[in-house]
């Protein structure tokens, strides 16, 4: 175990798959002489040499589609966008091309790649910069949603990611990178499609995933201050999420507050919430709620962007609905 | 440019002297005509309402298809948009699944779930059938990509509809592959049209050509309706890519005779203009040069002619007599299978 930071965590996840398998290549802009726009490829360049760390000109749908060539072909891209929210330029390619070629195909290719990149809000860098497009992705069938909120698991699900025969995308949290957790050295990988409990409870259950889980964890304590056990579950994999985990959880405190910084139409909190009632009606003593982003566009004032945000007071009050 | 002009074209006085072996020459005949005949098969099985969807027709095109493929080695890469029947059979997919795929049958060269404008062959590198106009460039370039990092001197060919050349992303695509010197040849099937609107009406800086320069591109143009005029400009372009690794970006005039796809009225061209093209047929005009080079009889081109219309008719009955293919399979190829992780699971998110 040593503690290292997020960002470290990604970069060793790359380095070490890099070395492992020859086919593994990282493409996007400033990944190599600039060392990433948020040094997460620090040093990769240096390591592995420009044919395997590709710099690119500011050409999101020619270098995804690129990406998309190459998986077919059968390397193993991953793409570093400087920021989710510019791939929307490339979404054609993303949502066509990785979403649909495999199957068009009939199964004839496989497409092994991994898009990632900073998302989200909280940085004050207004509505183009502060997507959280998670759900957007997510409801592509062929596509896997994965979003880390520790170190370990920055480490451990990029690299099942690069190792996975299938598109995952990858979603960083912009505010999680100088975030430090202690990680298992070696080869240590957490499963795709498995959730994290980062806090046992038995009064009420707690849904989260990215950044939003430690705004979780923190109401979580405040509330704990006044008597109240929440459990907080990680998702660590939006898509496929561990439904059995949260229902392990839900009948154990019949209480579901989810919290995401999606806006809160149709965010993946919503495909939970259908999922827990479908199956799981007889077992909650109350509605299921969620916290969400505000269905507004990011504003850069800081303090409107605070309350746009799930934030601790949000959840506390939701967490005091659902215990009433 | 009048010597694109196929009714200039057909008026040549002197037939011009072959670099291609008269094996060679029978083949490419061969290869447009058995094109043609599976065009109008699958028209007619589209008039029935045996095709279904979107079904667009290479009829007055084949020169492209079989003059750019036939200099072609197997571990090339080739990728088009969804005029894509006869780049297919071009490729080396036999008719059968190719007929079956129009059907979507579980027997098609992509089970089913492709449909016309997405044919793939995984066997003979052929990466598809691509119907989001433009998209495919940068795939392509992946490919070519793939096989420089792979060292495997392979190229690739990108064929694109001339409607395609105004995406974004084909600009972003010719300035990564010029950059990057990557094996690639992009060939324009410039027919005059995207649906209803004529290049004049859609393209700015014409030839389209052009559009190679500001990326320092190798350009060259060809008369499409000219086979072996294709072949030797391919064949210099996917020279220039495999020895040097240097980009291409080619032009070649041709046209459709059909509308757009079965369903278009076709309203924004004269019947006269058509006709007029059909005088510089690509088959016709290969015939009779192929006769005066005495390299293929009448009796030749009537085998060839009914070993054609034989082939398509037994596609026809493969396609009709095969099974369709169910859910449970469509669901099986939604994922690969993983050989490096533990499996992921995968609900299906709908149990009603
Ligand atoms: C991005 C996108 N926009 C519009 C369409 C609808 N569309 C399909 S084919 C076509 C015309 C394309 O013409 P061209 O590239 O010249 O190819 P051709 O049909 O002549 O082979 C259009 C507009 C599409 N498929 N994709
Ligand atoms: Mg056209």
């Amino acid at each position: 175990m040593a503690k290292i930071t997020y960002r470290q965590a990604l970069n060793q996840a790359m380095a070490e798959e890099m070395d492992r398998d020859p086919s593994v290549f990282l493409i996007g802009e400033e990944v190599a002489e600039y060392q990433g726009a948020f040094k997460v490829s620090q040093g990769l360049l240096q390591r592995f040499g420009a044919k395997r760390v590709v710099d690119t000109p500011i050409s999101e749908a020619a270098f995804s589609g690129l990406a998309v060539g190459a998986a077919l072909y059968g390397l193993r891209p991953i793409v570093e966008f400087m920021n989710w929210s510019f791939s929307f330029v490339a979404f054609d390619q993303l949502v066509n091309n990785v979403g649909s070629l495999r199957f068009m195909s009939g199964g004839q290719f496989s497409l092994p790649m991994v898009f990632r990149g900073p998302s989200g809000g909280g940085t004050q860098i207004g509505a183009t910069h502060s997507h959280c497009p998670e759900s957007w992705f997510a409801g592509v069938p062929t596509l896997t949603v994965v979003s880390p909120a520790f170190p370990e698991d920055a480490k451990g699900l990029l690299k099942s990611s690069i190792r996975s025969n299938n598109p995952v995308f990858f979603f960083e949290g912009e505010r999680l990178y100088g975030l430090e957790g202690e990680v298992p050295d070696g080869d240590s990988l957490t499963p795709i499609g498995e959730a994290r409990v980062c806090r046992e409870g038995g009064d009420l259950t707690i849904v989260s995933g990215g950044y939003s889980t430690h705004t979780a964890i923190s109401a979580a304590e405040t509330l704990s201050a006044n008597g109240t056990e929440a459990e907080v579950i990680d998702l660590r994999t939006i898509k496929p999420y561990d439904f059995d985990r949260i229902a392990q959880s839900v009948r154990k405190t019949n209480r579901l507050l989810i919290v995401e910084e999606n806006k809160p139409f149709a965010g993946w909190g919503a495909q939970i919430a259908y999922d827990v009632q479908r199956r799981l009606f007889d077992w909650l003593d109350a509605p299921i709620l969620r916290v969400t982003g505000l269905d507004l566009p990011q504003p850069y004032n800081g303090k409107l962007e605070a309350q746009v945000l799930p934030n601790v007071e949000r959840i506390l009050a939701a967490a005091r609905q659902l215990l009433a | 440019m009048v010597a694109d002009d196929p009714a200039v074209a057909v008026a040549e006085p002197k037939v011009p002297a072959s670099s291609v072996t008269p094996e060679i020459q029978i083949e490419l005949y061969r290869l447009m005509v058995r094109i043609r005949r599976f065009e109008e098969k699958s028209a007619q099985a589209f008039m029935r309402a045996a095709i279904k969807g979107f079904c667009h027709l290479y009829i007055g095109q084949e020169a492209v298809a079989a003059g750019a493929l036939s200099v072609l080695e197997p571990r090339d890469a080739v990728i088009t948009a969804y005029r894509d029947h006869g780049i297919a059979l071009a490729r080396g997919t036999p008719a059968r699944p190719c007929m079956a795929e129009l059907f979507g049958k579980q027997t098609g060269c992509s089970h089913g779930m492709g449909g016309s404008m997405h044919l793939f062959d995984r066997a003979h590198q052929f990466y598809g059938g691509h119907a989001i106009v433009g998209s495919h460039t940068a795939v392509a370039a992946g490919l070519a990509f793939a096989q420089q990092y792979e060292n495997t001197e392979g190229v690739t060919l990108c064929l694109l509809g001339e409607g395609a050349v105004n995406q974004g992303v084909f600009a972003e695509t010719l300035n990564l592959v010029s950059l990057w010197k990557l094996p690639i040849v992009f060939l324009i099937e410039n027919n005059d049209y995207a649906m209803g609107t004529s290049v004049s009406r859609s393209s700015a800086g014409l030839p389209l050509v052009n559009r190679g320069s500001a990326f320092d591109m190798a350009g060259r143009v060809a008369n499409g309706m000219d086979v072996e005029d294709v072949r030797a400009k391919v064949a210099e372009a996917i020279n220039l890519a495999r020895t040097e690794h240097l980009p291409s970006l080619l032009e070649v005039h041709t046209y459709r005779y059909r509308g757009h796809s079965m369903s278009d009225p076709d309203t924004y061209r004269t019947k006269e203009e058509i006709e007029e093209h059909k005088k510089g047929d690509p088959i016709l005009l290969y015939r009779r040069r192929l006769e005066e080079r005495h390299v293929l009889s009448d009796t030749l081109a009537k085998e060839i002619d009914e070993k054609a219309r034989a082939e398509v008719q037994d596609a026809l009955s493969f396609a009709e007599q095969s099974p369709e293919p169910d859910l449970d399979f469509a669901f099986s190829l939604r994922f690969s299978v993983e050989d490096q992780i533990d499996p992921i699971p995968r609900p299906r998110y709908s149990d009603l």
